[in-house]
């Protein structure tokens, strides 16, 4: 399989195409923004939350494949978990979802939304953003 | 027998005196279509550069001794060539500089400062690269001049008709203008647009980074006052650009950085400046830099402005209808015979990123982003676009091997 085969693959495709969790919740909790200025990749996920439970999570952007596939496999993974569970997230699972070689600056696009969504936690819930966060953060404006 | 005899340019006779060629990327060989971003560099102007560094190597303006007076020939002798290039009346007059940003910022700083205030006008214009927009609204916002900039229509081209409106906001002080468009290859028509401006009695900074590589770029016949090109768009090494600048304006200017070599004395009390063009050029020079760029002016001389700027035509009338040819290829900028080498286009549902990222692993570079110019991003609608760009190493097979990419990204995401 040759490198361009392996990057973008099927699923990577596929979850660009047909966005899971794509869209907005009106009356949400909280919700959070961000972009990648080096890409223009732009993403806003909206949160509800049933105590400490994902009720509902939706996202709204736009940019390349990787930033919004990646997105699209974030919202299937979080959905019923708890706000602090997906604040500690590790970012290797969201990785091994998305499966893929990543050189540093496709790894920006590939953390947005998990980065968007820790934000939007942190600010409905007061969850921690992780150390390894705070330069992201200000790499990917998030706000 | 004819006196001359038509030189046309060839390519591929180029391309071999560029030894970044000789290797494959992705086990293909390298379809480099990005040199407005920097072009690549022949072994004439590595030569020079080294040749210097191996013979003749010394501190400038001030050695007694041999090799420092070699030295100081070898970038004076640059100068005369930068010169000639642009047909500047006195080296006096050329200012070597890092690169056209530190020429822009020079200009803003040292004539924007002093002689910019409440109630005057500087004017940019809405294609502007960020190093020809930025400075100025940073010094407008410092003088609380008024800052506006030219629109631009949809086929990517200057709305003339606003101009004279827009001087009506105030007095012109400042127009600032690229002589070509770094993401759409227009080229704008900057002796109108200086005569206008200097009616306004403003006066005229033009950008000619992406101009001077590709076609005459003559000051008098321009008639701006100041104009910046840099090296390593034209087959020069990065580091070295050149302002030019009326010499009654660089003469009553203040210094830009201050330093070694562009003083004539200090004491405690007082320091007093050098004369032009050294007053600009505080501390070491970049000596190999400033031959480099000598060495790539002789070799874009040599194989002529005129040749290279009608070679880029061709390539543009082969370009144009076939990547138009692509589904859900759109093409950004104007028509051919009104456009530099310089080609940017979306293909409709896919990122910019992930274009270059495809074509790439065809071996072919391309540009993917904003180019600097997120003005006019926000103009035409869209984060970003794909830009091809040309020189005269570019040969058709190059661009035959962008659409094939274009083709499969198009398939790929399809």
């Amino acid at each position: 399989m040759s490198e361009l085969d392996n990057l973008y693959r099927e699923v990577i495709l596929d979850h660009y195409k047909n966005p899971r969790g794509h869209g907005v919740i009106e009356d949400a909790d909280v919700e959070a923004e961000g972009m990648n200025p080096l890409c223009g990749d732009e993403i806003s996920i909206f949160v509800s939350f049933d105590g400490d439970k994902i009720e509902d999570v939706k996202f709204r952007g736009r940019g390349c494949a990787i930033s919004q596939a990646a997105t699209s496999m974030l919202m299937e993974m979080v959905k019923g978990r708890t706000a602090q569970e997906v604040a500690s997230l590790d970012r290797d699972e969201l990785l091994d979802e998305v499966g893929i070689p990543l050189t540093p600056i496709r790894l920006k696009c590939a953390l947005l939304g998990l980065g968007v969504l820790k934000l939007a936690l942190h600010k409905g819930k007061g969850t921690p953003l992780p150390e390894e966060w705070a330069g992201l953060a200000e790499d990917l404006e998030l706000k | 027998m004819a006196v001359t005899a038509e030189k046309k340019l060839d390519a591929r006779k180029l391309r071999a005196d560029f030894p970044i060629f000789e290797q494959q990327i992705h086990g293909h060989p390298l379809a480099y279509l990005d040199s407005a971003a920097s072009s690549q560099k022949p072994r004439q102007v590595l030569d020079a550069m080294n040749a210097l560094y191996e013979t003749s190597y010394a501190n400038i303006h001030r050695g007694v001794y041999d090799l420092g007076e070699r030295a100081t020939e070898a970038y004076e002798g640059a100068r005369e060539k930068a010169r000639v290039f642009i047909n500047a009346d006195s080296t006096r007059e050329v200012v070597f500089t890092r690169n056209v940003t530190e020429a822009l910022n020079l200009v803003a700083y040292a004539w924007g400062l002093d002689n910019l205030g409440p109630g005057d006008i500087v004017l940019v214009t809405e294609m502007e690269h960020h190093s020809n927009f930025v400075p100025w609204q940073f010094i407008a916002r410092r003088t609380g001049a008024e800052f506006l900039a030219v629109p631009v229509d949809d086929q990517g081209e200057l709305r003339l008709d606003e101009l004279d409106s827009i001087a009506a906001h105030g007095r012109l002080k400042l127009f600032a203008c690229t002589y070509v468009s770094n993401s759409l290859g227009t080229v704008n028509p900057v002796e109108r647009l200086t005569q206008w401006a200097h009616e306004q009695d403003a006066i005229v900074v033009v950008d000619a980074a992406q101009a001077a590589p590709h076609r005459h770029v003559d000051v008098q016949a321009l008639g701006c006052d100041f104009l910046g090109l840099t090296g390593h768009k034209m087959c020069g090494p990065t580091g070295i650009g050149v302002l030019w600048g009326r010499r009654e304006l660089l003469e009553k200017m203040s210094p830009f950085e201050l330093g070694g070599h562009m003083i004539r004395k200090v004491t405690l009390e007082e320091t007093t400046w050098n004369e032009l063009p050294h007053k600009f050029e505080a501390g070491t020079a970049p000596i190999a830099e400033a031959v480099g760029l000598g060495a790539a002016i002789d070799y874009v001389t040599d194989v002529g402005l005129d040749n290279l700027e009608a070679y880029e035509q061709e390539l543009l009338d082969y370009t144009l209808p076939r990547l138009e040819e692509v589904p859900g290829v759109r093409l950004f900028g104007p028509a051919a015979e009104r456009r530099a080498g310089i080609v940017s286009f979306e293909v409709e549902g896919v990122h910019p990123h992930d274009v270059a990222q495809i074509l790439d692993w065809d071996g072919v570079a391309v540009r993917a982003g904003h180019h600097c110019n997120q003005p006019l991003m926000s103009r035409l609608g869209v984060p970003a676009t794909t830009r091809a760009s040309f020189y005269l190493y570019t040969v058709p097979e190059e661009i035959d091997r962008l659409v094939a990419g274009l083709h499969k990204v198009t398939k790929t995401f399809a």
